[in-house]
């Protein structure tokens, strides 16, 4: 009889004393949607484009003998309409989305427009650049105004980016189906970044020289890549070949190094950032427009659904 | 390929190896008249004359020569060492490093800072290293 299990003990494993369901009903339930998503993810394997992750990423080919699908195809177009068909009324309420997202474009733009005006007074060599800025801040016309308005927007686009990525945070718009986007913004994040450290090194004063000796200081350390980084001196890197040289094309920073850093930041990275900018922006409409709490009704909205169940 | 492209086989920068007089032009204590041209300090004890080169070994800024205070002190992010480059303060994880030292046929100082010698926390010290180069007993 010493065997026979307590049927007090049994009963407290099924029927919890604070829930209505017992422990084992609970973990029976969970181990049941464990299951299905196991089961779903197998069925991954024999075909990926069914996966999550492939429809996070991919266009998903709508069935387009269906009429509707079809007039879908043209109201969800990110060309022919740039601005969603229609939007949940509260995805635009600012104290959502503050309209980080639009004003970090914004101000994308406003740099871009600043950046080419700049690019007509500044020569990127050692003899010229520090000049060229004291020349634009003192004798070009409206030139003090200009590279403030590039210096300003710069640093509030750093800013902007931030908050834009904290509102997501806190809304949970990272979650399905916007992970792909999520990656997507932090590959902007990063680009915005190199775009503000590039710009730095450009006036050629002591802040921005400092700043960069600093930073790409700190590229020596890069495992694999760095040759005072982890594996590195084992891969054979020397401070005349690896990732640090390669930025600064020598290995101290100077004319080569003023010359790459004005490359990548007017061409290199802003070519990368608008691509990555334009799937950015046709995402939120792939993935149902801005991210936002669950549709709120107006007053009279709420009786026509009384009236039609009654 | 295209890592490749970014890699200069030839790059136009100073010379790692220059002259800076005989040892004679070098009173005890440290020497700051070539920080400027080379980027390097001459010292000078009772018995060795060595050449550091004027690069925090945190993050590779140029510290100052604060002679009231008998110290290096990096303007970066505060480090600071002695008059023969020991870290006491800051950041910096070692002494800054010293550059190869040799006297050539005319008895001048011929400095090699594309060699240096380093003692890293926990590793070796490369300073007491006569023959290859890390100091002049004078």
């Amino acid at each position: 009889m010493a065997d026979s299990p307590d049927p007090k003990e049994t009963k407290q494993l099924t029927t919890g004393d604070d829930d209505e369901k017992g422990l084992v009903a609970k973990v029976k339930e969970g181990a049941g949607a464990l299951k299905e998503r196991a089961i779903e993810e197998a069925k991954g394997y024999s075909d990926p484009q069914d996966t999550q992750l492939w429809k996070s990423i991919f266009r998903v080919s709508h069935d387009r003998s269906d009429p509707r699908n079809r007039s879908l195809a043209i109201l969800s177009n990110v060309f022919l309409h740039l601005h969603p068909a229609k939007i949940n009324r509260d995805a635009v309420r600012y104290p959502f989305t503050w309209g980080m997202g639009g004003i970090t474009f914004y101000l994308f733009i406003v740099l871009t427009f600043t950046g080419v005006l700049l690019m007509f007074y500044y020569h990127p060599t050692k003899a010229d650049a520090f000049r060229d800025i004291l020349y634009l801040e003192h004798d070009v016309p409206f030139g003090k105004l200009l590279r403030n308005m590039h210096r300003w927007a710069a640093h509030l686009m750093v800013i902007t980016t931030w908050l834009h990525m904290f509102r997501v945070v806190l809304t949970g718009s990272y979650k399905r189906p916007r992970e792909f986007n999520w990656c997507v913004g932090v590959v902007l994040l990063v680009l915005t970044l190199l775009l503000s450290f590039t710009g730095y090194l450009l006036p050629d004063d002591q802040l921005g020289f400092w700043a960069v000796t600093v930073g790409t200081n700190m590229a020596r350390a890069t495992p694999m890549l760095g040759h005072e980084g982890p594996f590195g001196p084992q891969l054979g890197l020397t401070a005349y070949n690896d990732v640090r040289f390669g930025l600064l094309g020598g290995s101290i920073v100077d004319s080569n190094a003023l010359l790459r850093s004005y490359i990548w930041h007017c061409i290199g990275i802003p070519l990368v950032a608008s691509i990555f900018m334009a799937v950015h922006f046709w995402r939120i409409r792939k993935d149902g427009g801005i991210s936002g709490p669950a549709p709120v009704m107006l007053e009279s909205e709420m009786k026509a659904v009384t009236k039609k169940k009654t | 390929m295209f890592v490749r492209f970014f890699l200069p086989r030839s790059i136009l920068e100073p010379s790692s190896i220059f002259r800076i007089g005989s040892p004679n032009d070098y009173a005890i204590g440290v020497d700051t008249k070539w920080q400027q041209q080379y980027r390097i300090w001459v010292t000078r004890t009772s018995d060795r004359l060595f050449v550091i080169y004027a690069r925090c070994t945190h993050l590779g800024c140029t510290p100052d020569w604060k002679a009231s205070e008998n110290k290096f002190k990096c303007p970066c992010h505060g480090s600071g060492y002695d008059s023969e480059g020991i870290n006491f303060e800051g950041p910096a994880p070692r002494p800054m490093d010293r550059a190869k030292v040799a006297l050539d046929a005319e008895g001048q100082i011929v400095v090699d800072v594309g060699t240096l010698f380093e003692w890293p926390k926990g590793g070796t010290n490369e300073f007491d290293d006569e023959k290859g180069g890390a100091f002049i007993r004078v």
